[in-house]
């Protein structure tokens, strides 16, 4: 007799793109705002950015609900930092808090798929990629979801940096200015909409400078 | 006498609970996982890990010779057919004279890793001396032993120096744990260990050894798909280890094989502008 699989998932798919660019002075996260399930749209306005901390904000797609449940784990673990260190988090710090916190359900993993962008105590610009369970890596840039074997292909084109690995060492921050990097953002997201049904209507894009957070929202093809 | 059993005690819980006690508290006790409430936990996990896809094309080896131990490993981290990274750091530094290398699911071996790291300081810090390379892969197997079957992906090599000399141990996610002194681990490890074993010496220089792990990288990347991105080199000695070297394997291919520009029967020039 064959084995009776489960009819019933408590996962899903919400579909979307998110990338990250980190800047000499600055970092821009963006992500559109669609969000789908199977061939349908279940709104065209929903934020896939959450900002953590001053210096961190968190760009996920993947399955909504999980990535929710795990704002809230993150949200309260910065609380409970800032009241033991009386200061907010940074970048890194939350890099590894948000790996950490993914491999603690190695066996039931947060169907997540994060970008973490931010910048660091020097005020640079610092982007971390994640897989599922919490997998993590700093690069200067990163794109995530359904669209990003569309995205990161061109990214590699355009700003492709030396490896981290390479000795002697050479920086992997990108030599874009802020315009040209936002630019590139806007550019990469309408590509991507144009072939990938899961991603489009609009694109909300944050810039993080060590003075504060502006946000941008700009239309996509809503089809 | 009373037969004292606590040794056998395993603090691995098999049921998840309890995770939000040691919310301030956390790596002193075995890390407590959730697990999923479900009747069929391999058919869960089996989907759950073609969610995660962890990376196991990889090609890394570490040797033992007259002058401690070289470790090497590519950079290529692939989800199924797609290169997610090419410049994974697959060499962790466990404290300042042990290496880990990473094979198998990119998440587990982090993470194992830095807990492995974390008792070894703890280990230093009660015991006020430090852990022997032995000691260090016993305390990862172990580790890895009691979550046998759940899924982890870990083919890993403690590299280190201690008070006996060198040390190289392999361990992976059986809880499996061998002494020796020639490993390569992954995808790319049957055409590492090729040239590995065909250059070995034990009286080698330092830079002699650093070349033939470099090569045996090289090579792996060349004909493995799932290997790539750079060759990183590091060389563990009595103080210490230090990254030696770290190429693209994409120039190292001209670098050992220079293409030298033919010469021309014909050349084909610009007409002159009337």
């Amino acid at each position: 007799m064959t084995k009776q699989h489960a009819n019933w998932s408590p996962y899903d798919n919400n579909g979307g793109t998110c990338v990250a660019i980190a800047g000499s002075d600055y970092c821009v996260i963006a992500a559109d705002t669609r969000m789908s399930t199977g061939y349908s749209i279940l709104s065209r306005d929903y934020s896939k950015i959450h900002k953590l901390a001053d210096k961190a904000v968190l760009s996920s797609s993947g399955f909504q609900a999980d990535v929710k449940a795990l704002q809230k784990v993150l949200k309260s673990r910065h609380l409970i930092y800032q009241h033991q260190h009386n200061k907010q988090m940074s970048c890194p710090a939350m890099a590894q808090l948000l790996s950490n916190t993914l491999y603690f359900k190695r066996f039931f993993p947060y169907y997540a798929f994060n970008v973490l962008g931010g910048l660091d105590a020097e005020g640079k610009g610092c982007v971390f990629t994640y897989d599922a369970v919490g997998s993590y890596e700093k690069v200067g840039y990163s794109a995530q979801g359904s669209g990003s074997t569309l995205i990161m292909p061109f990214l590699d084109n355009q700003l492709k940096s030396p490896s981290p690995l390479l000795l002697p060492a050479q920086d992997s921050i990108t030599p874009l200015s802020e315009a040209e990097a936002v630019d590139l953002v806007k550019t990469v997201f309408a590509s991507a909409t144009e072939r990938d049904i899961y991603t489009g209507d609009k694109l909300e894009i944050m810039i993080l400078k060590a003075d504060g957070i502006k946000t941008e929202l700009i239309d996509l093809r809503k089809d | 006498m009373k037969f004292d059993t606590s040794g056998f005690e395993t603090s691995m819980p098999m049921i998840g609970f309890g995770s939000s006690s040691d919310l301030l508290d956390g790596f002193s006790s075995v890390p407590s996982f959730d697990l999923p409430r479900t009747t069929d936990f391999d058919g869960f996990q089996k989907e759950a890990v073609q969610m995660v896809k962890p990376a196991k094309g990889t090609t890394t080896l570490a040797f033992i010779f007259k002058e401690g131990v070289m470790v090497a490993a590519d950079s290529r981290a692939s989800m199924g057919g797609y290169i997610s990274s090419q410049s994974v750091k697959k060499i962790i530094e466990i404290n300042p004279y042990m290496l880990g290398t990473m094979a198998g699911g990119a998440a587990d071996c982090q993470f194992w890793h830095r807990n492995l790291g974390i008792k070894c300081r703890l280990h230093e810090l009660a015991n006020k001396r430090r852990i022997s390379v032995s000691g260090a892969s016993k305390l990862l197997a172990n580790m890895l032993y009691s979550y046998r079957g759940m899924g982890l992906s870990v083919g890993t090599m403690i590299a280190g120096w201690d008070e006996t000399g060198p040390g190289l141990y392999y361990v992976d996610n059986e809880g499996g744990r061998l002494k020796g002194d020639r490993f390569s681990v992954g995808s790319g490890s049957p055409y590492a260990y090729g040239v590995l074993d065909s250059g070995y010496k034990f009286d080698m220089s330092v830079a002699e050894a650093s070349e033939l792990a470099r090569r045996s990288i090289y090579h792996a990347t060349f004909r493995d798909g799932a290997s790539g991105g750079v060759a990183s080199v590091y060389h563990v000695g009595p103080k210490g280890w230090t990254k030696l070297s770290g190429d693209d394997v994409g120039e190292l291919h001209y670098h050992y094989y220079p293409v030298t520009p033919a010469i021309a029967e014909q050349v084909m020039e610009e007409a002159a502008a009337e």
